[in-house]
């Protein structure tokens, strides 16, 4: 149990330390997906979705299961976390196959997606409970919603704009990212 | 060796995918083998951990109760010995109910003198600073309601502002000496002179500020549990 | 039919034609989040260093018994042993370091870089030929990391391993030790591999138009 109250949980994992801006989690999406908004969209509420999953069974998992064997701790968040991306691709494939198609290799990617496993373990280094791992799931989707979404609408608008070639991509990616960063930084204080 | 691989294996799946049902090729392995091999990979692979750890835990436990031990004594600079007293329904324990999970219990450590007499109770707790969570542990004496100390940690306060919590040694002194509790943060130079008064530092407001309340707030959950005065060396409940 | 290399180019390409974060663009939560200084930096590359070539090595020894429809489970189980034997063993033997590295030892099992050396190559050739691979991979990694390891630490905070290199009224460039001088670093580097690329292709050009 953290002595942390919800609410600065939330706001914590949402904008002040924001998953893909501060903590570095998330960032194959963050770099590959996001060139419209919509798909970036699309793509960040299926993270909370699986982020929500994951840890509430990073959650069962710590506190029924892992007492007795912590070491198995990686094996194990790996494992659930493969399935689950497993069964959302499935569920998304059978309920919005539109969506399955325009996020494309994206969904099993999630597998190897830093956010959702490194979810689960700061869940466990920081000792939250069920609640608390919650909002943390919540607040941290919801930032990296923030950050696709962001990205997205300026990586559209500069589209347009005259980039030297060599800054096309990459480069120029991560100088917004960059930018975007120390922009979030600003709500540090905050709480 | 890799002479003839079937033709659909040559595509490179993308990291994490798992590969769809495929047809069958020139032979279709059983789903028997297919969890037999996942089983006993997973089995070799636990023991190897298992082992493994047996050899490193020791190591470890003995870092982790090194570190404790050497920030307890930093904050309460009297104590020669401390005991760990866990919160048992709002009252002091020095044991815990059968089976329970040591991490589920705040605790105190109770320092004593050579005499054997409690010299104060040290105490850690963590809050949201200005960055992220910072966590501090600091010394208290109930008789007199004075800090004998504070040490941070752990925090991730912003390099070369923040982080003078921590590295800006003439800040932490103040803790040293015997400030009356609860603290107040004063700006540096307007303070009036009162013992619980603690300048901030100026560039590092809120971090400075944060570890004061975290201080505070601890002392409001604790003092009414150690109004009763801090537990002889050696008790049992 | 898998690709025809020597051996030598094995353990050459990943060093940099083929660098897995600079050109690559895999592994980047860890090149990122832990190079703020070139301890860290030098932490994680030899924790990712040990775990690619253990898993290599290890993929390739037991490729005949992995059936193809479980081979990405099997994978991550191997990674996922070794990430967890290097966590333990870092945690007893540098406490120090395991605690600023924190939960990214941990990350190291979701670093697409190691998972696509098992699919790529390490399923399909010789153990040696993999240790090979996993060796390039594993210093081009740690290149890449010490650059921007010493980038963001000399400007940062004004010292290279922990020793000061400027005098005491060097104001250090706090923003690169910060989670955007992470990006920005990353993103300057791979803008000057890009313009070094433009100019060399310049170059060539223009000597083949005078040829």
């Amino acid at each position: 149990m953290s002595d942390q109250t919800l609410f600065s949980i939330f706001f914590s994992a949402m904008v002040v330390n924001n998953f893909t801006l501060a903590m570095f989690l998330g960032l194959c999406p963050f770099m590959g997906v996001s060139a419209r908004v919509e798909t970036a969209l699309r793509m960040g509420l299926a993270n909370i979705f699986v982020l929500v999953l994951t840890s509430l069974s990073a959650w069962v998992l710590n506190t029924y299961i892992l007492e007795n064997a912590p070491y198995l701790r990686i094996i194990s968040f790996i494992i659930v976390v493969a399935s689950l991306v497993q069964i959302v691709e499935m569920v998304v494939k059978k309920i919005a196959p539109v969506l399955f198609r325009q996020l494309g290799i994206f969904l099993p990617l999630m597998t190897t997606n830093c956010a959702i496993f490194g979810l689960a373990i700061f869940q466990t280094n920081r000792g939250y409970d069920f609640l608390q791992g919650m909002v943390f799931a919540v607040g941290a989707g919801l930032g990296l919603t923030l950050a696709l979404v962001l990205m997205a609408s300026i990586r559209e608008n500069s589209e347009l704009s005259d980039i030297p070639a060599i800054a096309k991509g990459t480069g120029l990616t991560l100088i917004i990212a960059g930018s975007l960063s120390l922009a979030f930084m600003g709500f540090a204080g905050l709480l | 060796m890799n002479g003839k691989l079937p033709a659909d294996t040559l595509a490179v799946a993308p990291p994490g995918t798992e590969p769809a049902p495929q047809e069958p090729l020139e032979e279709k392995v059983s789903t028997f083998r297919l969890v037999a091999t996942l089983a006993v990979a997973g089995i070799l692979a636990g023991i190897l951990i298992a082992l493994v750890n047996q050899h490193t835990k020791p190591i470890i436990d003995a870092y982790r109760a090194q570190q404790l031990r050497l920030a307890v004594y930093e904050v309460l600079p009297a104590a020669a010995t401390y005991n760990t007293f866990y919160l048992l329904d709002g009252m002091l324990s020095s044991t815990l109910p059968e089976g329970a999970k040591e991490s589920d219990y705040k605790r105190v450590y109770a320092g004593y003198d050579e005499a054997g007499e409690p010299v104060g109770v040290a105490v850690s707790r963590g809050e949201s600073g200005f960055q992220d969570v910072i966590l501090v542990i600091f010394g208290f004496d109930p008789a007199s309601n004075t800090l004998s100390g504070m040490k941070v940690l752990e925090s991730k306060e912003t390099p070369g502002l923040g982080d003078k919590i921590f590295k800006d040694q003439a800040w932490v002194d103040q803790f040293f000496d015997g400030p009356q509790t609860p603290l107040v943060p004063v700006k540096p130079g307007s303070g009036k002179g009162l013992p619980g008064e603690i300048d901030t530092i100026t560039g590092a407001t809120i971090s400075t500020k944060a570890v004061i309340a975290i201080i505070n707030n601890a002392l409001a959950e604790w003092e009414p549990v150690l109004e009763g005065g801090i537990p002889e060396e050696g008790t049992q409940p | 039919m898998p690709r025809i290399t020597t051996p030598s180019q094995d353990l050459i390409r990943g060093i940099w034609d083929e660098n897995p974060v600079l050109i690559q663009m895999l592994g980047l939560c860890p090149a990122l989040a832990v190079t703020n200084t070139v301890k860290n930096a030098l932490a994680m590359s030899a924790a990712t260093f040990f775990v690619i070539c253990c898993s290599s090595v290890l993929v390739s020894s037991c490729k005949r018994f992995i059936p193809k429809e479980v081979r990405i489970s099997s994978y991550i189980l191997v990674i996922a042993t070794f990430v967890t034997l290097a966590d333990m063993m870092l945690q007893a033997y540098a406490p120090v370091q395991h605690k600023e590295l924190g939960a990214f030892i941990a990350l190291i099992v979701v670093n697409c870089m190691i998972l696509g050396r098992q699919e790529a190559f390490s399923s399909r050739h010789t153990v040696f030929r993999s240790l090979l691979d996993a060796i390039g991979t594993g210093i081009g990694f740690t290149i890449a990391l010490l650059m921007m390891g010493g980038f963001r630490e000399i400007l940062g905070t004004g010292t290279f391993f922990d020793i000061p290199l400027f005098g005491p009224n060097f104001e250090p460039w706090v923003v690169f030790v910060l989670p955007a001088g992470g990006f920005l670093t990353l993103g300057f580097i791979i803008l000057a591999m890009g313009y070094y690329e433009e100019r060399k292709a310049e170059r060539v050009e223009q000597s083949e138009r005078t040829a």
